[in-house]
């Protein structure tokens, strides 16, 4: 592929199993991508297929049952808890499709906890917080409840969390999918801003050709394994051609 | 960082405002109840102490009859063994700051129209000495008196108060004992109870001659009931003590191998005794009073599980953002020390306002000491590391995917 940045995400050979009462459950077949710095990957794929699993695993939050990760060239699979919270904190930001977003906690305090534990200093928190609002267009909202606010303002409370730390790898997980059409676009057009303007890599799965024509490459799972992985453009007309 | 981590236990204690209540009532319950049974216990020694000090020190006293190995006092009584012969004797050996027999009895007292009953002592001034007991005003009989045992006496605070009311000084006075008079030479200080209860200033003292001749009689001529004695030092006290067992022995004509026909009995050792039964019964209310802050310390464990239950999301959020397994660790621990350590806060309070109320009311004397304080902040700030590291552990190593998928 033409992208001339390092490999931000490299997985070569990914196997995952969920270890149930029933016995282990496949779920991912043996996955290889590559994602290079600076691209908008969006994922797509049947429900069941995989998706929030990969996106689990390289987001350290979950690893693999075997294969290999490797995130900026550090292989993760050797990591302890420590290290891996580390990178969580530093290198990604996490965009989940439920917010999770703290409901007892102001929306300044919900962005600026991610700084707690890099041990930034109470005012610096506070400023960046604020700072990070106002780029996403919630700068008059600070001292609400998240219950206080739309689903839409709560997911750019969530994705000016991800981005207070100043990630360079941004994975969302069907970010728009408790939201409607209008919300979607924007906050796809917010995805949009930070990729090109400020060459956020990100990937993101969804369900909506609609919301995956955003990203320019597109990488389709079915049953744990990648069926395609291109250019946006030459899979998604096709397949509106079929909805429509 | 942990000024961070304090707002957010703050928070999150704040949010569940009766439970944090109900958990620390526990804690309060606890350290008040040992601060509480601590100033019960300390007050029961200092009181102990006090009546030790009244009692004199380096003292013995010298009783009729034997004791046996059983404990029991054999033919106490039987033969009126001691005179006041033998307490002038046991005055003339070394290491001996002042001797005192003593001849006791009941006796009616008489003041124009009040009248009271009480424990009159037969003695020498050496009684004085001995029992370190200062006269309030008057003067101590002379030897003179006990020579031709004249009818003075020496008035205990309570015989003066029940005999002449307030105001009225009684030295010089004349009262009536069994019917004769008496004249009042000195009233004497207030000595207050003794170790076993008794009001000792409700005595009067008079010349062990004139109890002997005029008051109660002897059945032998010149025996006397004790002889109290008291040694220069605590250190001379064996020596005194040897000497006199072999000048009795020898005064009594006692045989080789047979049993002594008196016995000597130190003082100072019962004291030291009650002294530690004091001790013992203080560290032993204070111990009741720790297993209620134990089950304070249980319940905060509690309460914490169930926390870290309920919030196995937010723990899964703080994960995902980056918050290691010690920060996880810290915030919930923090929570429960800081409910211990409040819950121990009011407790102090409510130990220490308790306990002044035990005073006021009861008159009981009641001491808080800054150590029972020091030691109930650090037992309070233990139970919550102690109770609360379970939880927080358990909070601490859970997997961030399986926190944030928790339902
Ligand atoms: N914790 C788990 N234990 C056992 N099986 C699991 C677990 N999580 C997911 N699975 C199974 O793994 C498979 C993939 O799940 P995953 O959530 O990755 O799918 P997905 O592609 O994200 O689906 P969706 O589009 O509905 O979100 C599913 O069959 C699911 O039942
Ligand atoms: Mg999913």
């Amino acid at each position: 592929m033409a992208h001339g940045g390092d490999a931000v995400i490299r997985i070569e050979n990914l196997y995952k199993e969920y270890v149930t009462d029933a016995g282990p459950v496949p779920v991912l077949h043996g996955i290889s991508v590559t994602v290079h710095a600076g691209e908008f990957v969006a994922v797509m794929g049947p429900s069941g297929s995989g998706k929030s699993t990969l996106m689990n695993i390289v987001g350290c939050l979950d690893t693999a049952t075997s294969g290999s990760y490797f995130l900026n060239g550090r292989d993760v699979g050797h990591l302890d808890r420590d290290e891996l919270a580390h990178l969580r904190n530093q290198v990604i930001g996490f965009v989940f499709q439920g917010f999770n977003l703290l409901p007892r906690a102001s929306i300044a305090d919900n962005v600026a906890l991610p700084l707690i534990y890099r041990g930034t200093a109470g005012g610096e928190r506070a400023e960046r917080a604020k700072d990070m609002l106002v780029k996403v267009g919630l700068g008059e909202r600070l001292n609400n409840r998240p219950n206080q606010i739309s689903g839409g303002q709560q997911q750019r409370v969530a994705i000016a969390r991800a981005l207070v730390t100043d990630p360079r790898l941004i994975l969302a997980d069907e970010p728009t999918g408790n939201l409607d059409t209008h919300t979607s676009q924007e906050i796809m057009t917010l995805f949009s801003e930070l990729n090109g303007r400020d060459g956020i890599t990100i990937v993101l799965v969804t369900h909506e050709p609609d919301i995956a024509q955003y990203a320019q490459r597109l990488v389709r799972l079915t049953d744990g394994n990648i069926v395609y992985d291109g250019p946006v453009a030459e899979a998604l007309p096709h397949h509106l051609e079929r909805t429509t | 960082m942990i000024r961070a981590m304090l707002g957010e236990a703050w928070m999150a204690m704040g949010a569940n405002r009766l439970r944090t209540l109900l958990t620390m009532l526990g804690m309060v319950i606890g350290v008040s109840a040992v601060i509480l049974m601590l100033a019960i216990g300390q007050g029961a020694q200092q009181r102990v102490q006090e009546s030790i000090a009244s009692m004199g020190s380096n003292l013995f006293i010298v009783l009729s009859g034997s004791v046996t190995s059983g404990g029991l006092r054999m033919g106490g009584g039987a033969a009126a063994s001691l005179t006041l012969a033998d307490a002038q004797a046991i005055e003339e050996l070394p290491s001996i700051a002042a001797v005192a027999p003593s001849a006791p009895g009941t006796a009616q007292l008489v003041y124009g129209a009040s009248n009271w009953s009480t424990q009159v002592i037969g003695t020498t001034p050496g009684y004085l000495t001995v029992r370190d007991w200062r006269l309030e005003s008057g003067s101590a009989f002379a030897d003179s008196d006990l020579r031709s045992a004249t009818r003075v006496a020496l008035l205990g605070k309570t015989v003066v108060r029940n005999l002449f009311g307030e105001g009225d000084d009684p030295v010089g006075k004349t009262i009536r004992i069994r019917n004769s008079p008496y004249v009042v030479l000195g009233v004497l200080a207030s000595k207050g109870q003794s170790l076993d209860g008794r009001d000792q200033d409700d005595t009067v003292i008079v010349p062990v001659t004139t109890a002997q001749r005029k008051l109660f009689g002897t059945r032998v001529a010149g025996s006397v009931r004790m002889i109290m004695v008291q040694a220069e030092s605590a250190e001379a006290m064996p020596s005194v003590e040897k000497a006199m067992t072999d000048l009795m022995r020898q005064r009594h004509r006692i045989r080789e191998g047979a049993d002594d026909d008196f016995t000597i009995r130190n003082l100072t050792a019962a004291a030291d005794a009650a002294e530690e039964t004091a001790k013992v019964m203080s560290l032993m209310l204070g111990a009741i009073a720790s297993v209620s802050l134990l089950v304070g310390g249980i319940g905060i464990m509690n309460i914490m599980l169930v926390s870290v239950t309920e919030r196995t999301r937010e723990i899964g959020i703080r994960m995902a953002i980056g918050a290691r397994g010690r920060d996880i660790l810290l915030q919930f621990l923090l929570e429960a020390i800081i409910i211990s350590v409040i819950g121990c806060l009011i407790g102090v309070l409510l130990g220490v306002g308790g306990a002044l109320a035990v005073n006021r009311l009861s008159g009981t004397a009641v001491v808080v000491t800054p150590s029972s304080i020091v030691m109930a902040f650090a037992v309070a700030a233990a139970v919550g590391i102690f109770f609360g590291w379970y939880p927080a552990r358990k909070a601490a190593s859970m997997k961030p995917i399986d926190a944030l998928r928790y339902q």
